[in-house]
C-alpha cells in the first residue's frame, strides 16, 4: 500500500495539523513485583522537515515511548494510555492490522546496534526487499533491484555485490546504513531513530548523522532523534525536549536550552559533559542515582538530586520540591521547563 | 565456547538422556558473585516443588538402600515358597509373590542398594576421569588438548549402553581385576569408562572461559603458580555446573545399570537388583504384569528423584533462565 | 564451506578409526584369553583355537591384528561369524528393519516434539507451556526399559491397538517401538523448540520485524521459528545417528531383527567378527550424520559459513 492510498483511506488530516501528535502518553508494565511506570504523561507533536532530540539517560522512558509510538509493544505487559495521533488519525484506538499498514510507510525506526536489530540470517538485499515485498506486494527480483538502489542511496559501496551479503559480513556503520535504507524504503513520513550512532565509532557516527540528515532534506520527513548524546542532539537537531522519570522536563529550540537550561537537570546535563566553548570550568557530574521507575519519588521527581531544590518551609507555597509536583509550563517566551524555579535557574 | 562445542554438549546431553541446560556458554564469575549465586540458589531451590519431591524421593530410596528392613514389612526377600509363584498382590503382600514365590516387596525394596551403589560408585568416576582429563584439556590446551580431545570424541562415539555391553560381557574372560568379577564394581567401572565424556567436556570448557578471565590472568601476574590456579580459581567456577550434571547423571546410571542388568551382563543372580527382576517378569508379563510393573515404578522414580533435583538445581544456578 | 567441510572430515575419520580400535580391542585384544572369550561357552578343539589364532592375527601385536581387519574392511570383507556366514550378509539382512524404526523414531520426534515445543515456546508459562515441562520431565525419567513394557502392556495387551513384537504387521509394527525409541528424544525437541522460540521471541531482530511492519504471522514465521529451529534441526539430524545405533533395548524388547537386536545376540554369543562389524557401522553411522549436521548448519546459519 502506497502512502497515498493509507491517506485517502481514511478521513483527509486536518490543514496545519502535525505529522505527530503525543498527547499525555503513559506507559505501564506491570509485573508481579510492581507497577514500572516508563512513561509518565509525555506531550508533544512533530511538523514535516522537523528534527525533534529527545534527550536522556537510559531508564528516562525516552526508548518505550518510541516504540509505544510505533506500536511494537507488547500489550500486556505493557499499558498505553493517552493519544498518539499520526497524521491525525489516532493509533490507539486502530485496529492492529491498520496500525501495522503505518510501519514502513508512514512510521519506521532504526535501532541503537545493527548487528542485533538485523536477522543473522537472512542477506541484507532479502531484508531490505522485504518492506517492498510485504507491503507492496513486489516480486523476488523487483524487490532486490529496488534493495540495490536503496543501498546506492545510502552510500554503501558497491551494493549490487553485497546485496547478498549477511548483516555479520559489514562493518557497523555499513550496518546501520544497512537499517537505515530499509528503515526509509516506503519513504516514511517519520523516522525515528533510538540511538542510532550510540554503537558506532566517532568518525563513523559523524557520516552516519550526516547521511540521515541529507535523508531528511531530500524527502522531507519528520525526524524523532532519541539519544542521550549532547553533541548529536546539537549538530543535527532543531528542537530538544530533555526526558527524566519517564516525563518532558524541558523543552525548546536547541539553541536555547543549551545556552539557557531552566531546568536544574539540564543544567546537570551540560555541566557534566565537555564544552569547547567553556574552557577551563570543572566536569561536575550529577548527583546521586537515576530513578527506580518502579518507585519514582514524590512531588518533583528530580528532587533528590537536584542542586536548587526547596524544601520544607524554604520552600514557596504550594512549591514544595517534595511534595509538590511541578506541571510541564513556559517559562520564557519558547520555552517550557517542569520545575518550581526555573526562573532562578534561567538566572531571570 | 565455540558453536560447535557447544552443539556436541547437546549431543552429551542427549547421550546422557537428559536436559541439562549446560550447553550454553558458561559465566565468569567472581568469588562475590559466587557467594550470591548460591545463596540466589537456594532462596529459589526452596520455593521449588520439583526440588522437594526429588529430594524427599532421594532420602527415601536413601534409607532404603541402607536400611532395607524397614520397608520390607518384615519379609525376607530370600524366604520363598513356590506355592505362592506369582500370586497376585494383597493386603498382607503389597506387591504380591515373584516365580520363586517370595516376597515381591522385599525384593524390590533390597534391590535399591544395588542400584542406588552403583549409581553413586560410578558417578565419582566419572567426576574423576572428567575432571582430570576436562581440567588437564582445557588448562594446558595445544597438544595435550587435541590429542585429549580426540580421545574424547572417540569414546563419545560408542553409546554408553554399547560401550559396557561389549567390556562386560568380554570381561570375566579377562584378567582385568574388578572388571572381570560380574559384580556391582565391574558394572560401575563399565558405565564410568563410557560416561565420563560429558563431563570431561563441561569441565574443559568451563576451564577455558575462567582461564582466559581478569582476575585470573591477575592471578598469574602475581605470581600464581598452575596448581594454585586451577585448585583456587578455576574449580570453585566449574562447581555449579558439574554439581548439575552430577545429579542428573547419577538418574541416567541407575537407568543404564537396570538395562544392562536386564540385557543379561550387569548383575547376576542371586544379587537382588530391578534389571533381574524386570527381566524375570518379561515372560509372564501376559499372567502377572505386576512382576514388570512394581519394579519397573520403583526403578523409574529413583531416576525421576535425581533427574527433577538436578533440573531444579539448573534452574537456580543459572540465572538466565529465572524469568 | 569447502574448506569448512574438509575441516570436519578431518576431524571425523580419526575419530572413527579410534572408535573402531577401541572396539577391535574390547573384543580381541583385552589381557585374557581371548580365544576363550571368543568361543565362549562352546567345547573348543585345538584346530579351532590354530584356526582362530590365524584368522585374526591373534599372535601378532594389537596393531598388526588391526591393520589386517582393516585391510578386509576397506575392500568390503567384514569377516565371517562362527558358521562361516559373511557379516556383510547379517548387516544387510537386519539393517532395513532398525532403518525403518529410525524413521518412524524420526518422524515422531520431529512432529510431536517440534508442535509441543512451538506451542510452549509463544505462550511461555502458560498451561500448555507448564504441561510440556513436566511430561518432558516425566518422560525423560522413564528409563526407555521400562517405557518399552509400559507401552506393550498398555497399548499392546491392555488396548489391542499396536502389535507388542516382530514386524508381521509391516510398518504397523514399528510404531508403539518407535515412539518409545523417539521419547527421550522427542521430550528433547520439546523443549529445546521452547527454549529457542521463547529466546528468540525477545531478539532484537523480531522487535526490528515488527517495526518494518510485518504482518504477525510473518514474524512468527519467517523470523523467529525460522531462526529457532536451527539448533533443533540440527539436533534431530544428529540423533538420526545416535537412533540407528541406540536400539538395542527397544528392538530387543519389542523383537525387531534390527542390527540393534543382532548385535545384542552376537555379544551373547561373542561372535567378535559380528560385533567389531557392527559396532563400527553403527560409529560411522553417528559420525556421518554428525557431519551432515555441520554441513547442515553451516547451510541453515550464515555466520558459521563464512568462518
Amino acid at each position: 500500500m502506497t502512502r497515498s492510498e493509507i491517506i485517502s483511506s481514511t478521513e483527509p488530516a486536518p490543514t496545519g495539523a502535525a505529522l505527530l501528535e503525543v498527547d499525555d502518553l503513559y506507559v505501564e508494565f506491570r509485573q508481579r513485583s510492581g507497577t514500572v511506570h516508563a512513561v509518565n504523561g509525555v506531550s508533544y507533536s512533530l511538523a514535516p522537515g522537523q528534527t525533534l532530540a529527545i534527550l536522556g539517560e537510559s531508564g528516562s522512558g525516552k526508548s518505550v515511548s518510541a516504540q509505544a509510538i510505533m506500536g511494537i509493544l507488547d500489550t500486556p505487559p505493557a499499558v498505553i494510555t493517552g493519544g498518539i495521533r499520526f497524521e491525525g488519525r489516532d493509533m490507539l484506538a486502530m485496529q492492529p492490522e491498520d496500525q501495522r499498514k503505518i510501519r514502513g510507510p508512514g512510521i519506521s525506526m532504526i535501532f541503537q546496534d545493527a548487528l542485533s536489530a538485523l536477522n543473522p540470517v537472512y542477506s541484507v538485499g532479502w531484508q531490505i526487499g522485504e518492506m517492498f515485498r510485504v507491503h507492496q506486494g513486489a516480486s523476488r527480483k523487483e524487490a532486490k533491484q529496488r534493495a540495490i538502489e536503496l543501498m546506492d542511496r545510502v552510500r554503501i559501496p558497491a551494493a549490487a555485490r553485497r546485496v547478498n551479503d549477511y548483516p555479520h559480513q559489514f562493518s557497523g556503520g555499513m550496518r546501520q546504513r544497512v537499517m537505515i535504507a530499509m528503515a526509509i524504503a516506503l519513504d516514511p513520513r517519520i523516522l525515528i531513530a533510538d540511538e542510532p550512532t550510540t554503537a558506532l565509532d566517532v568518525t563513523v557516527q559523524a557520516q552516519v548523522m550526516d547521511l540521515l540528515k541529507d535523508l531528511q532534506q531530500e524527502t522531507g520527513m519528520g525526524l524523532i532523534l532519541i539519544t542521550h548524546d549532547l553533541g548529536v542532539v546539537n549538530e543535527v537537531a532543531d528542537d530538544v525536549a530533555v526526558m527524566y522519570a519517564g516525563r518532558i522536563v524541558e523543552r525548546g529550540t536547541v539553541d536555547d536550552v543549551f545556552t539557557r537550561p531552566a531546568h536544574p537537570y539540564t543544567e546537570g546535563l551540560m555541566k557534566s559533559v565537555p564544552q569547547v566553548e567553556a574552557k577551563g570550568g570543572r566536569l561536575q557530574p550529577i548527583v546521586g542515582q537515576p530513578p527506580n521507575l518502579a518507585a519514582i519519588p514524590s512531588g518533583c521527581p528530580f528532587h533528590p538530586r537536584c542542586a536548587h531544590r526547596r524544601l520544607g518551609a524554604a520552600a514557596a507555597p504550594g512549591r514544595e520540591c517534595a511534595t509538590d509536583d511541578p506541571p510541564l509550563r513556559l517559562v520564557a517566551p519558547g520555552r517550557e521547563a517542569a520545575c518550581h524555579y526555573s526562573e532562578e535557574v534561567l538566572g531571570v | 565456547m565455540t558453536d560447535q562445542q557447544q552443539r556436541d554438549l547437546l549431543h552429551d546431553e542427549v547421550e546422557a538422556g537428559t536436559t541439562t541446560g549446560l550447553a550454553s556458554p558458561s559465566v565468569d564469575v567472581t568469588s562475590a558473585r559466587q557467594n550470591s549465586l548460591w545463596s540466589d540458589a537456594w532462596g529459589s531451590l526452596r520455593r521449588n516443588v520439583l526440588f522437594w519431591i526429588g529430594a524427599v524421593l532421594t532420602v527415601l530410596f536413601a534409607v532404603m538402600a541402607v536400611f532395607p528392613q524397614l520397608f520390607a514389612r518384615g519379609q525376607d526377600p530370600r524366604a520363598c515358597d513356590l506355592a505362592n509363584s506369582k500370586a497376585l498382590p494383597s493386603a498382607e503382600h503389597w506387591f504380591g509373590y515373584d516365580v520363586q514365590g517370595c516376597d515381591y516387596m522385599a525384593n524390590v525394596v533390597y534391590g535399591a542398594r544395588n542400584s542406588l551403589i552403583i549409581g553413586i560408585v560410578a558417578v565419582l568416576v566419572v567426576l574423576v576421569l572428567g575432571v582430570l582429563v576436562g581440567a588437564l584439556a582445557g588448562y594446558f590446551g595445544g597438544w595435550t588438548d587435541g590429542i585429549l580431545s580426540r580421545l574424547t570424541d572417540v569414546f563419545y562415539a560408542l553409546p554408553l549402553i554399547l560401550g559396557a555391553l561389549v567390556l562386560l560381557r568380554v570381561g570375566p574372560s579377562t584378567s582385568i581385576p574388578i572388571i572381570n568379577t560380574r559384580g556391582p564394581g565391574a558394572v560401575a567401572l563399565a558405565l564410568a569408562l563410557f560416561g565420563w565424556m560429558t563431563a570431561m567436556r563441561l569441565v574443559r570448557s568451563q576451564v577455558i572461559a575462567v582461564k582466559s578471565s581478569d582476575y585470573v590472568a591477575a592471578a598469574r601476574a602475581m605470581g600464581a603458580s598452575n596448581t594454585r590456579i586451577l585448585v583456587r580459581h578455576i574449580m570453585p567456577n566449574a562447581v555449579a555446573p558439574v554439581l548439575v550434571y552430577t545429579t542428573i547423571t547419577i538418574g541416567v546410571l541407575i537407568a543404564a545399570e537396570a538395562t544392562l542388568t536386564y540385557l543379561g551382563v550387569g548383575l547376576q543372580r542371586p544379587a537382588i537388583s530391578w534389571g533381574l527382576q524386570i527381566a524375570a517378569g518379561q515372560d509372564s508379563i501376559r499372567t502377572a504384569p505386576h512382576l514388570v510393573l512394581f519394579p519397573s515404578i520403583v526403578l523409574t522414580l529413583t531416576v525421576m528423584a535425581f533427574i527433577m533435583m538436578g533440573d531444579a538445581l539448573r534452574d537456580a544456578l543459572d540465572p538466565r533462565q529465572r524469568a | 564451506m569447502g574448506r569448512y567441510i574438509a575441516r570436519r572430515l578431518l576431524i571425523a575419520i580419526p575419530t572413527l578409526v579410534g572408535a573402531s580400535i577401541l572396539i577391535f580391542a574390547m573384543v580381541y585384544a583385552l589381557p585374557g584369553d581371548p580365544i576363550r572369550a571368543l568361543a565362549g561357552d562352546r567345547p573348543i578343539s585345538p584346530a579351532v583355537v590354530q584356526v582362530l589364532t590365524d584368522r585374526f592375527h591373534l599372535d601378532d601385536p594389537l596393531f598388526v591384528q588391526y591393520w589386517e581387519y582393516l585391510k578386509g574392511l576397506l575392500s568390503g570383507d567384514l569377516g565371517t561369524d562362527f558358521r562361516g556366514r559373511p557379516v556383510l550378509d547379517t548387516i544387510e539382512r537386519t539393517l532395513p528393519v532398525t532403518i525403518r524404526l529410525t524413521i518412524v523414531a524420526v518422524i515422531f520426534e520431529a512432529v510431536i516434539g517440534l508442535i509441543a515445543g512451538v506451542l510452549a515456546g509463544i505462550r511461555r508459562n502458560g498451561y500448555f507451556d507448564n504441561l510440556v515441562l513436566v511430561s518432558t520431565t516425566v518422560i525423560v525419567s522413564i528409563p526407555i526399559l521400562v517405557l518399552a513394557f509400559l507401552a506393550q502392556l498398555l497399548f499392546g495387551l491392555k488396548l489391542g491397538w499396536f502389535p507388542i513384537a516382530g514386524t508381521r504387521d509391516g510398518w504397523y509394527s514399528y510404531v508403539l517401538p518407535g515412539l518409545v525409541l523417539a521419547s527421550g528424544s522427542l521430550a528433547y525437541v520439546a523443549r529445546l523448540t521452547r527454549t529457542s522460540i521463547a529466546e528468540n521471541m525477545r531478539a532484537d531482530y523480531v522487535r526490528t520485524a515488527k517495526a518494518k511492519g510485518l504482518p504477525p504471522s510473518r514474524v512468527i514465521l519467517r523470523h523467529t521459528l525460522r531462526n529457532s529451529l536451527i539448533p533443533v534441526v540440527t539436533f534431530i539430524g544428529a540423533d538420526i545417528g545416535a537412533l540407528l545405533g541406540g536400539a538395542i533395548v527397544t528392538e530387543t524388547v519389542f523383537n525387531l531383527p534390527g542390527i540393534g537386536r543382532e548385535l545384542f545376540d552376537s555379544i551373547k554369543a561373542q561372535e567378535g567378527a559380528v560385533v567389531v562389524g557392527i559396532v563400527t557401522l553403527m560409529v560411522f553411522f553417528f559420525i556421518f550424520f554428525n557431519l551432515i549436521v555441520d554441513v547442515l548448519y553451516a547451510v541453515l546459519d550464515p555466520r558459521i559459513r563464512y568462518d
